[in-house]
């Protein structure tokens, strides 16, 4: 059972990873605002062939 | 916008915005080939177009909820400011090597549909890279290539989509707030890691205390528990240390106290049961504790909005531009458009009909009717001449005017309003939290209880005295306790706005919940907003005459007139003479055939009238009952004698009297508030069953202030409002509540915006913020209960940490069930919402 010494250390370390992970996406401002992604996700499912000519 | 009389409107629906078309846009058959478009303004076709021309038609599919139908606004403006090198050095920040990004505020961003269009900017202007809206600040990131594209095209072309553009104000403070989001963001994220991994190594010791466990592998486990609390205590927890230190260095006391007393304790007591090897630890608890408290804190912080300060309140009253008139040129010239912000007295400029005056003035030439209802809330148009002054804010309804310009910006009458506004919202009182208030006796209580379990312990078991105080600390914390309010708010908001009441944070609902003082403004709150024919008494072969007639006026009465005489029948022709503020002359032919016989009619106010015609027995006491209902009589004169009478009103809305009479029954003292002319508010107040002492008229914005001031010396006071001359006394009242179709600068003031039509939606706010007070109660009941119930096993030395652990999230659990389980704002509407 003397893994454990082991084991803990790594799951610390994954722990601290994604810890680590929340501050970045917090810091870079991902999760600055929470209403307007909840509303955008809806809007893209619109065919991609009508919009393609305007973007030449 | 002018507020047009419901039977002036066709049954087609704007093709834009889908509010009915007034009858003299809509297009004749066949006019546009096979598919009829008609616009409810010009706004909305200019956007109809511009945005069928970029190929997002798609946008009218996307199902706008029809509470958010509202007609486009655009500007024509060319927005040359924002190309300025001042402009650009304080707004504009590099990003790369060719972009730049640039937040603006958009006026008119509404529903998620605004968002799917303001977006796809990108697609159709070459050069912008990025658009992304936020929806709750209205505030567009813009990234583009300066190289390809540049601002004011970009601006532009929003504009023409139905979004004027402004630059964001204030971007200090919206750094600083968004730098205090991320900050608790990431504490809270911190704290919840920190709490999940205790629990997990917690999970472990207590698995190991009943099957045994290596004496290394528990100090191990126990190690790094501890250092989880201690980052966790030190880390994000800090925030409640420093608010129990700063609390009692300034002798107060409030749940901060407590808190910080049990991380201390339970935090210290298990470092020296980890160094002695023996004994309980509570990590998992503290660590749960302090997430959970970071929670609530979340919560509470999220819901309260930042009031929105006097410049930018101007925004949305005064156009950003305004037409200038060279100096020496002549009157007649045609202005070039400057920012408002390059006008100094001594300028002249130029205002066409619709337009709104950019700043105070005197009038050089034009004569003009004004809506001044901004500023005074009156609803009839007045009109003004040449070396009459004008302010800024104010609606020229027609004719094109010069003004020479005295004062601009904050200086005009209406910056000064809006400076009011802000201080005003300022000296409104701070709200002591409720379990703020309940702080000093749990602070009393949970200690006389240590105590009190460490005395007895020292005589049954010495040992163990030590240890069953921590433990009862430790359970004791009011962790569901700081939960139990703004979940409670949290919950009851986010139904209230399913319901159309938006309220602006949790502390309004805990005010209205109260009794007190009821202000009610008249013209648009109690009332329909408009004028309308309510009586006709006379010749009625003089109808289309005087319709036609009427048509030559823009004015709210005339239109009043022409929506009950009117239509004008075919081939009829008028010829206006005198046109006056109080009433209109002319000649009206029937038909354009040469024999057809003129009638010479004057239609006007009594005292107009008077000046020019007889008036007969039977209508003077036609106009003394007119006068009675406190309604304004028009007479008609034929040929120097009267010949009818018709009464104007503004008329009361369905459900006025029902809804007063309610909120008098839930305890409010309803009272009468208005601009309007004394007479016209008595007679509202005696329809609605008040006493005329409750009742004032004539009361000018400032003394509209005063008096909420006067009624919060008397307790609670709630203002009721729709209009920019409420603005102030919203934003000074204990709970300022802006009914639907309000000025945007009352809507910003007010705690509360009403999102759907008719005082009913008043009641339901009252009502629901007493409901939802009852669930706070109720959520504080239960997680006291949870308190003294572990206090109980804490004393009788029966309390595990295991329990401790348990009963913790389990009281959390129970409040955050209560909070959105219980209706607050869902109880069946008491008025349904009228069919349009």
């Amino acid at each position: 059972m003397d893994l454990i010494f082991l084991v803990v250390p790594i799951a610390l370390a994954l722990a601290g990873f994604f810890v680590f992970a929340f501050l970045w996406s917090v810091k870079s401002g991902q999760l600055d605002d929470l209403e307007s992604p909840a509303v955008r996700m809806l809007h893209d499912d619109e065919p991609s062939a009508r919009e393609t000519p305007d973007e030449s | 916008m002018i507020n047009v009389s419901s039977s002036l409107l066709s049954d087609l629906a704007c093709a834009h915005c889908g509010l009915p078309v007034p009858c003299a846009l809509a297009p004749a058959a066949g006019q546009e080939g096979e598919r009829l478009q008609a616009f409810c303004c010009s706004g909305c076709r200019t956007v109809y177009f511009a945005i069928h021309e970029d190929g997002l038609g798609r946008f009218y599919d996307l199902g706008r909820e029809l509470d958010e139908r509202q007609p486009a606004r655009t500007t024509d403006r060319a927005y040359t400011e924002l190309d300025d090198p001042s402009f650009t050095e304080t707004h504009v920040e590099a990003v790369g090597e060719r972009h730049s990004a640039v937040e603006l505020y958009l006026e008119g961003v509404h529903c998620a549909s605004c968002m799917w269009l303001i977006e796809r900017l990108p697609r159709v202007l070459e050069g912008v890279t990025e658009v992304s809206l936020d929806l709750r600040r209205s505030v567009a990131r813009v990234v583009w290539d300066q190289q390809r594209v540049s601002l004011p095209q970009i601006a532009r072309r929003l504009d023409r989509l139905g979004y004027p553009v402004h630059p964001a104000k204030h971007l200090d403070l919206a750094r600083t707030r968004r730098a205090e989001d991320r900050r608790q963001l990431a504490r809270l994220g911190i704290a919840g890691a920190l709490a999940g991994n205790a629990m997990l190594f917690a999970f472990a010791l207590w698995g190991g205390a009943f099957s045994g466990m290596a004496e290394s592998h528990a100090l191990l486990l126990r190690g790094v528990s501890l250092a989880f609390a201690l980052l966790s205590v030190f880390g994000p927890g800090r925030v409640f240390l420093a608010g129990a230190w700063s609390a009692v260095r300034a002798g107060t006391l409030h749940m901060d106290v407590p808190v910080a007393v049990a991380l201390l304790v339970g935090t210290g007591w298990g470092a020296a049961n980890v160094a002695r090897g023996t004994g309980e630890v509570y990590f998992e608890s503290i660590t749960a504790v302090v997430f959970l408290l970071l929670v609530g804190r979340w919560i509470q912080h999220r819901q309260t909005r930042s009031a929105n300060d006097a410049v930018e309140l101007l925004y949305s009253l005064t156009p950003s531009t305004a037409r200038r008139l060279e100096s020496g040129a002549e009157l007649h010239a045609r202005g070039t458009e400057v920012p408002v912000a390059a006008l100094a007295p001594g300028d002249r400029v130029e205002v066409l009909a619709g337009e709104t005056l950019p700043a105070d003035g005197r009038l050089l030439a034009g004569r003009a009717g004004f809506d001044l209802a901004t500023l005074t809330g009156e609803s009839r148009p007045v009109v003004l001449s040449p070396g009459e002054e004008v302010h800024a804010g104010t609606l020229c309804l027609d004719g094109r005017v010069v003004l020479e310009v005295s004062r601009t910006g904050v200086e005009s009458r209406l910056g000064q309003l809006m400076q009011l506004v802000e201080r005003a919202s300022a000296e409104k009182p701070k709200l002591v939290q409720r379990t703020d208030r309940m702080a000093k006796r749990f602070v009393a209580a949970t200690l006389t209880a240590a105590a009190l379990t460490a005395l007895l312990w020292s005589f049954l078991d010495p040992a163990r005295a030590v240890e069953q105080a921590v433990a009862l600390l430790i359970v004791t914390c009011p962790c569901a306790l700081g939960l139990a309010t703004p979940l409670a708010f949290q919950a009851a908001i986010g139904r209230a706005a399913r319901r159309g009441i938006l309220i602006k944070g949790g502390e309004v609902l805990e005010r209205l919940a109260g009794v007190g003082t009821l202000l009610l403004d008249k013209t648009g709150t109690l009332t329909e907003g408009r004028l309308r024919v309510t009586t006709f008494e006379g010749d009625e072969s003089v109808g289309p005459y005087v319709a036609a007639l009427e048509q030559q006026v823009a004015h709210g009465a005339a239109r009043a007139i022409l929506a009950e005489l009117g239509p004008v029948p075919p081939g009829f022709r008028a010829e206006p003479g005198e046109i006056a503020s109080t009433g209109i002359e002319g000649r009206v032919w029937p038909s354009a055939r040469a024999e057809a016989r003129a009638r010479e009619l004057a239609i006007g106010s009594e005292a107009w009238i008077r000046s020019r015609a007889e008036v007969p027995e039977r209508f003077e006491r036609a106009i003394a009952a007119i006068l009675l209902a406190g309604e304004s009589p028009v007479l008609i004169a034929e040929e120097r004698a009267t010949v009818a009478v018709l009464s104007l009103s503004d008329p009361l809305q369905k459900g006025a009297r029902e809804a007063v009479e309610q909120l008098e029954a839930l305890g409010w003292e309803p009272q009468l508030l208005s601009g309007d002319h004394p007479a016209t508010v008595a007679a509202v107040a005696l329809k609605l069953g008040l006493d005329s002492q409750e009742s004032r008229g004539g009361v000018s914005p400032e003394a509209k202030l005063d008096a909420v001031f006067a009624a919060r010396a008397n307790g609670l006071t709630v203002m009721v409002g729709d209009g920019v001359n409420d603005a102030a006394a919203l934003s000074a009242a204990d709970g300022g509540v802006a009914v639907h179709g309000g000025a945007e600068a009352s809507l910003r003031a007010a705690d509360v915006f009403l999102s759907r039509p008719g005082i009913g939606a008043v009641v339901d706010l009252m009502e629901g913020a007493r409901r939802t007070v009852d669930v706070v109660k109720r959520n504080l009941a239960v997680s006291l209960a949870y308190n003294v119930f572990a206090a109980g096993l804490a004393i009788a030395g029966v309390l595990h940490p295991l329990h401790a652990a348990a009963l913790m999230p389990l009281s959390s659990l129970t409040v955050v069930t209560l909070s959105y389980r219980s209706r607050t704002f869902d109880a069946e509407p008491r008025n349904p919402r009228p069919a349009r």
